[in-house]
């Protein structure tokens, strides 16, 4: 029996491993949101934190954003998709209670990329004579020094994404700490840009070594890059994960209703956050 | 003729016709209409035909992650995508950040950009789609360009809009002249409705004919397979739309 002690007992007890002011990275819906420890941030009361959607952000977001978790949020875009505006987002920004760095989906992924590769920066296509680039002082527009002679190329950069922390949830890992991603690859590219990354996943298989076969090990990520695992069972709630479950469509709909009003969120969140209110 | 189908069913008709002969269509978040377009085109094309679908596990055969589609685009790879936007202007500048007031504290604000500032630029064939068509969105100039309309600045830009189609007409966008052009207008809809609701100029030819309409074999395969397809994705929308199908 190898030592488990990157397993750790409960969503809140990984949350403690995200410290106030940490720039996270969280994958967009459709990858697996750690919702549970999200919740458990909430109730640890983390602070100042630095979002970085990839390339966007939804319930998560919203919901770390109107807890007052948030300081800044680097995103593509915030949205609850079918189930309306996120409130608790527009509400924070039209307030100037949280800086928001607006970019466009391919940026924050090459900017990952750059991340992984720990070099300073990347260049990207795109993005010239758009107005996100006035407001992103941070980007840079240079001639390709590569053009052909005699020919203008000019072309963005921009500065390496190196998260603190990378957060998902997965269906599950294996009984060394590897985590099953399937075909995501982008949880790779955080897990790898990120200094270290915490999973929530619904159960630790003991059976399963994920690197014993070629076709598991193409989609694991290696536990060299996980910092710490907790199983959650439906810990994406009220999210889908994948298509192991679907997304509560009711409770998002009540979210929705209640995040319109500052009120209205705290008492969501005494319902479902405080109160520590099981799925289903 | 205009009770034979819904507004969306003409609209995901007229989307599957300017499709015509793309090898690979890619369709982004809530976009239902152009998925079923998308899917309607493929499932009518001759020749095999891809279609990435966002958000669909069946409709998407990427295995690189999210950053696949964007590598793809930016080599050729994607034929067609879809853009909207909370306001679209005559020079074909989208607007996806917000209106009115001070950025980042608009008045309105919407979603954010997504990846439009990138594929506006690297895709061949972007059809800007928004079925609300009033002054409220198609303005005179949008308050924050998110995507820039093609203009003669030097950047590589091998993409672009085809054109914008809305619930009252297609217009085609002539790069050159940086303009719109009224190409068609719906069935029961008229030239006039199309200038009162668009707050920006436009060339409108004399005599605009009216939208072609799906045929019934085409509505047929709409109201079953292709509702079916999109359904994985949109099932909301199949629910309002096709209720035979959900």
């Amino acid at each position: 029996m190898t030592t488990q002690d990157w397993l750790h007992s409960s969503a809140d007890s990984l949350a403690a491993l995200i410290p106030d002011g940490a720039m996270i990275a969280v994958p967009a819906d459709y990858s697996g949101i750690a919702m549970e420890l999200t919740r458990a941030m909430i109730r640890r009361g983390v602070r100042d934190l630095h979002v970085v959607g990839v390339p966007i952000t939804g319930l998560q977001g919203e919901m770390l954003i109107g807890a007052g978790c948030v300081k800044t949020v680097e995103t593509s875009g915030v949205t609850l998709g079918e189930y309306g505006s996120a409130g608790r987002f527009l509400d924070a920004l039209r307030n100037g209670r949280i800086r928001i760095k607006d970019a466009t989906c391919p940026a924050i992924h090459a900017a990952l990329q750059a991340g992984q590769k720990d070099i300073p920066f990347i260049p990207l296509r795109g993005i010239i004579g758009s107005d996100l680039l006035a407001n992103r002082p941070d980007w840079k527009v240079v001639d390709n020094p590569f053009a052909p002679s005699g020919t203008e190329d000019r072309i963005v950069l921009l500065p390496a994404i190196r998260p603190d922390v990378a957060v998902f949830h997965a269906p599950y890992a294996d009984l060394d700490g590897n985590v099953f991603i399937g075909r995501r690859r982008e949880l790779v590219t955080i897990a790898q840009a990120a200094k270290t990354t915490v999973v929530t996943v619904e159960e630790v298989r003991e059976d399963l070594d994920l690197m014993a076969s070629e076709e598991t090990a193409a989609g694991a990520l290696p536990a060299l890059y996980v910092g710490g695992v907790a199983v959650a069972p439906r810990g994406a709630w009220p999210l889908n994960l994948w298509d192991e479950y679907k997304v509560d469509e009711a409770h998002l709909k009540y979210y929705s209703e209640l995040a319109r009003s500052a009120e209205g969120f705290q008492r969501y969140l005494g319902e479902f956050v405080h109160a520590r209110k099981a799925a289903e | 003729m205009s009770s034979e189908f819904s507004r969306q069913e003409l609209l995901i008709f007229t989307i599957s016709k300017l499709l015509a002969g793309v090898r690979h269509v890619a369709v982004g978040a809530s976009s239902p209409i152009p998925g079923a377009g998308a899917l309607l085109a493929r499932a009518q094309s001759p020749k095999r035909m891809f279609v990435t679908v966002l958000g669909s596990t069946r409709q998407n055969f990427m295995t690189n992650g999210g950053v696949e589609l964007f590598d793809m685009a930016a080599q050729g790879r994607v034929d067609a995508f879809f853009l909207g936007g909370g306001q679209l202007d005559g020079q074909a500048n989208i607007n996806l950040i917000g209106a009115g007031g001070e950025y980042p504290q608009t008045a309105v604000r919407w979603p954010g950009a997504f990846g439009s500032a990138y594929l506006y630029y690297l895709v061949p064939r972007v059809i800007l789609f928004r079925e609300e068509h009033t002054r409220r969105v198609m303005v005179p100039k949008v308050d924050f360009v998110a995507a820039p309309g093609p203009r003669d600045d030097g950047v590589y830009r091998p993409g672009g809009p085809i054109g914008l189609l809305t619930n009252l007409c297609w217009f085609s966008f002539d790069k050159t002249a940086r303009r719109f052009r009224l190409e068609s207008v719906h069935p029961g809809r008229t030239v006039e409705e199309v200038r009162d609701n668009t707050g920006f100029d436009f060339e409108c030819p004399d005599g605009v004919p009216e939208t072609a309409s799906p045929d019934p074999a085409t509505l047929a395969l709409v109201r079953s397979r292709i509702a079916r397809e999109i359904g994985e994705t949109y099932p909301r929308f199949v629910k309002q739309v096709f209720p035979e199908a959900a």
